[in-house]
């Protein structure tokens, strides 16, 4: 391209930018009783107008320096030093996480926001059985995720059930729903079966809404019972007849002990997600699953019932977001309907797919730039989630297939003796 | 005279007003090569997708005898007739796992029993010693196919990223991993060369000589046809024109005019 | 019988919104296949410019007469439609050929983006207007229960009637259309037929937006508030009224959207108005269950 090609281009594109800027950014309606006033700001109009002018001659002018013909995709070489890559990582990993509220850095801002990004691992993780592995696409997660916490509040506060109780139940109950919603829709293809679910979360939300006298509506459950140490409540003074975590242990109270109990609370749920999936993968359902995604007609060809197999993924994806739900709910104390919003089911999906579809360690990088991100632009709130947004189109822009790429094997040839009927 | 394997009587499919199999007849014997041959547009994949349960027949029979019980096919449901009927097939457009292993793809052909094993992954998934020796077992099975299929070491490479000969040769492989009776090859020779052909040719030779089971094939390669199979049907336009052995069916003079004489002046 | 005409007409001029927009959809998810998630968003924005011309002459002392509003509809079209052309262009265009899920997935960032931007630009409080369109007349009055309509009905039902003649004949009788319907056959071959293919797609994007836009300008005269988070919703529910239509005709976003427009009405009227998105999305689950090619679509048998 020549320059003058280029100044046009860029000139076009500035032209775009000043008919998309000049009434919305320009002009601004603000708030004066009941007659809306105006304020205009075309100064911004121009800035927004010259960066893209700038940007887009910058990126033409790059373009042309950079060499070109198809990206070259490597495939083979690398597989046999990514399994132990892969396993360096994941020990440190978990190393790094269990020593993280030890760490001379760590205060009660560090170990709460890592115990987000941990809930969010788990649910990338139980997200990621159905999309990464099954080839669903599920844009209602978070209904999984409220039955979880709503299981949880209701059973814990009306039938003063433990949350170590709770857990197994609230997850039957996310997978009773994931079954509920799935058996319908699942022979939906790809984009329906994603508006589905997102309808399916959507109306979990009114009803969570509208069903006052079970779910308090707009206003949610209040005073949700706190989880304990093995009976060991984390209060200053606890009731009369039960023991407290720090006179059991002889410790000065500190609301950190609950804290950093939580943290680890959900950072053992998190691995023990992650071990699950990651065995299911190896195993013959966890490969059906993988095959549906890459063939359903085959699959059905080799005997494999499409419906039993997608319903699996997805009953087992929504018991985990069921497990993260109750988590989530004792860990606030309160929740409403606010907490499980569309954008949350977004969130997660990002994190699962900008992660890379069905790879465990993708997920927990994504986890944690998805929380991180919001946490780095805290200051400028209103920001937060046009970022958010705008990072979510970037990056998909910039890598569809997500951080890491990669896939490991279930199963290795060389991993096997050759000696025909010989057992391991 | 033994009951054939599979009888299929009277099986017409008709989509809207299009009549795809029109009242076709025949049947197929075990340890036999029956070969389906016919112009574009005969019939013969529709006809197969009957067979393997992705339509449903608008009427007909199709009667499968194994083991000395008879399964009515067009009444299962597709993953039924490969489960309990034991009908496996390949596609006419090769539909393997591409993003997946040549060895996960033949795991996956046995998943029915590796799951049954696994204890619907309930014991699997604590690491049950009979599940491993159930993967051990089937791991060895899935070495012997690649092995007869010459690709023994390609066990570890992605479906995908196979050589296109080797991609037939592994989807065959794969529809035998599931210890058909009936083995239905859709175009298995199509876009091979002439060796990978005739390679082909021994393959399906040995694979009756040693499983003994059915295999029903549509080609259009006569060398194929001709020199491996026991009888060949002819369709044209949905009906089954001619059958019998290749030398009596390459004499059939409807057969010429609809079938080999064009492709004769063709070639 | 005088309430259920009163709820049929207005859900008649809900319903002829709610088509509005599902035409993008059905259009967008007919050539590329990919549900446009931030086409909600689009709609939204064409509420905001109305709000925003509208105020401005306002604030100029000029009244709203019949020739201003028109003029602020044709105003806000060609804004809007470079909307769908830019999000096309950014997010979009640079997936094609990615594998199925990126296109939706950069969607749903840039709905999230647009919503927010707006926000951040406008501030989050509704945004009131004057009434443009005042007026109307009692269509029939028995047991003092009056059936009113309102000019402004009439207008957006015409006017929506008008739109689909046209558009029909953009898609059947010029050589945009052609092009479009070849796209949408097979765009490889049309590609080799010497279409151009990204022009047409850009084409689509900017249709499917300018009559977002016209819905937008709508809303904003009709209710005479606006949020930045109204095209969340809309856009749901006019992929309902597509999906309900059959997706990938034009006829069909219309009549799924009239259809919907409709059942929610009653619903709201009859039964309980806090469950109405409730009804339509159950709605839409029950369409795709026992129809999944809705009311006008063609059928999709799977290819082996």
């Amino acid at each position: 391209m020549t320059v003058p090609a280029m100044l046009r281009d860029a000139g076009l594109a500035a032209l775009v930018a000043l008919a998309l800027a000049l009434p919305v950014v320009g002009i601004r309606t603000v708030d004066t009783g009941a007659v809306l006033g105006l304020d205009y700001r075309f100064g911004w109009v121009a800035i927004a107008v010259g960066i893209v002018f700038g940007g887009r001659l910058t990126a033409l002018l790059l373009y042309d320096r950079l060499p070109r013909g198809p990206r070259r995709i490597r495939t083979k070489g690398l597989a046999g030093r990514s399994r132990t890559l892969v396993r360096y990582a994941a020990v440190a990993f978990i190393v790094f996480a269990a020593a993280l509220p030890q760490l001379p850095f760590s205060d009660r801002y560090v170990v709460d926001t890592a115990t987000q990004v941990l809930i969010y691992v788990m649910l990338g993780w139980g997200l990621n059985v159905v999309v990464g592995l099954a080839g669903l696409l599920d844009l209602g997660y978070v209904a999984f995720y409220a039955v979880g916490a709503y299981s949880y509040a209701l059973l814990a506060k009306n039938f003063g059930l433990s949350f170590w109780e709770c857990l197994p139940l609230a997850g039957a109950f996310a997978a009773f729903f994931g079954i509920l919603l799935g058996f319908p829709v699942l022979r939906l293809r790809g984009d329906y079966l994603a508006i589905v679910t997102l309808g399916f979360g959507e109306m979990i939300r009114i009803l969570l809404i509208n069903w006052t006298t079970l779910t308090g509506g707009p206003n949610g459950l209040t005073s949700i019972p706190r989880p304990d140490f093995f009976g060991l409540a984390f209060t200053r003074s606890p009731a009369a007849g039960e023991t407290a975590f720090h006179e059991f242990f002889g410790l000065a109270f500190s609301t950190q002990h609950r804290i950093t109990f939580l943290y680890y609370l959900i950072l053992i749920l998190a691995l023990v997600t992650g071990w699950a999936v990651e065995r299911m993968r190896r195993l013959p359902v966890g490969r059906a699953w993988e095959a549906l995604r890459e063939d359903e007609i085959a699959c059905q060809s080799l005997g494999i019932n499409r419906t039993t197999t997608k319903l699996t993924a997805f009953a087992i994806g929504a018991s985990f977001g069921g497990f993260a739900g109750s988590f989530f709910a004792t860990r606030q104390g309160f929740i409403s309907p606010e907490s499980f919003t569309f954008i949350e089911s977004a969130t997660i999906l990002a994190i699962v797919v900008l992660g890379g579809m069905g790879s465990q360690v993708g997920v927990v990088l994504a986890a944690t730039v998805l929380v991180l991100l919001p946490e780095v632009f805290r200051d400028l709130a209103h920001y937060r989630m046009m970022v958010f947004g705008l990072a979510m189109v970037l990056i998909m822009v910039w890598r569809p297939t997500g951080f890491v790429t990669q896939r490991t094997p279930t199963v290795r040839l060389s991993d096997f003796t050759p000696d025909p009927g010989a057992a391991r | 005279m033994s009951e054939p394997l599979l009888s299929v009587r009277n099986l017409t499919m008709r989509f809207g007003g299009l009549t795809a199999v029109d009242d076709v007849s025949f049947d197929a014997d075990q340890g036999a090569i029956t070969a389906v041959i016919g112009p574009n547009g005969a019939g013969k994949t529709t006809l197969f997708n009957c067979l393997t349960g992705f339509y449903r027949p608008s009427s007909g029979a199709l009667h499968l005898q194994a083991a000395g019980h008879v399964h009515r096919l067009e009444r299962m449901q597709g993953h039924r007739i490969a489960r309990r009927a034991r009908v496996a097939r390949t596609f006419q457009n090769i539909r393997l796992f591409p993003g997946m292993t040549a060895l996960e793809n033949l795991l996956i052909a046995q998943h029915n029993d590796l799951m049954r094993a696994s204890g619907f992954t309930f014991l699997g998934i604590f690491g049950w010693p009979g599940y491993r020796r159930a993967e051990a077992a089937a791991v060895e099975k899935a070495r012997y196919w690649l092995a007869r299929m010459g690709m023994e070491e390609r066990g570890d490479d992605l479906a995908g990223q196979l050589p296109y000969g080797a991609q037939r040769r592994l989807e065959i492989a794969r529809a035998m991993c599931t210890e058909p009776v009936l083995l239905c090859l859709d175009e298995p020779a199509a876009g091979l060369n002439p060796r990978e052909s005739a390679e082909l040719n021994q393959i399906l030779l040995l694979i009756r000589r040693e499983h003994g089971c059915g295999i029903l094939l549509i080609e259009h390669d006569m060398s194929v046809v001709m020199g491996i199979s026991d009888r060949v049907v002819v369709l044209e336009y949905g009906r089954k024109i001619a059958e019998g052995t290749p030398a009596e069916v390459s004499r059939d003079p409807n057969v010429i005019r609809a079938y080999l004489g064009e492709e004769e002046s063709a070639a | 019988m005088e309430y259920f005409l009163q709820q049929a007409i207005n859900g008649l001029t809900l319903g002829a919104i709610y088509g509005l927009i599902a035409i993008g959809y059905t259009m967008v998810y007919g050539i590329i296949g990919m549900i446009n998630f931030a086409h909600g968003e689009v709609f939204m924005i064409g509420s905001f410019l109305t709000v925003i011309f509208i105020t401005v002459l306002g604030s100029l002392g000029i009244h709203p007469t019949f020739t201003i509003i028109a003029l602020v509809l044709l105003l806000v079209i060609p804004f809007t439609g470079v909307w769908g052309w830019s999000i096309e262009r950014a997010a979009y265009r640079p997936l094609r050929g990615s594998f199925r899920l990126a296109p939706l997935i950069s969607a749903i960032g840039m709905s999230i983006f647009l919503q927010n931007l707006v926000q951040f630009l406008q501030g989050a409080r509704n945004k009131p207007i004057p009434v443009v369109v005042p007026g109307g007349f009692t269509l029939v009055e028995s047991d003092g229960f009056p059936v009113q309509v309102r000019w402004l009905q009439i207008v957006i039902v015409v006017m929506t009637v008008a739109l689909m003649i046209g558009l029909t004949t953009l898609i059947h009788r010029t050589r945009f259309g052609r092009a479009q319907r070849a796209c949408e056959q097979d765009m490889k071959m049309a590609m080799l037929l010497g279409i151009d293919v990204n022009r047409t797609i850009s084409a689509t994007f900017v249709l499917g937006a300018g009559l977002a836009g016209i819905a937008g300008v709508m809303v904003a005269y009709y209710y005479n508030v606006v949020n930045f988070y109204d095209g969340f919703l809309a856009g749901l529910k006019a992929f309902t009224a597509a999906v309900l239509g059959g997706i990938g005709s034009v006829p069909g976003a219309m009549l799924g959207g009239l259809l919907l427009g409709l059942i929610e009405a009653m619903w709201s009227a009859y039964f309980s108005i806090e469950y109405k998105d409730f009804a339509a999305f159950s709605i839409l689950v029950l369409v795709l269950i026992f129809r999944p090619t809705g009311i006008l679509g063609r059928p999709e048998i799977e290819k082996v």
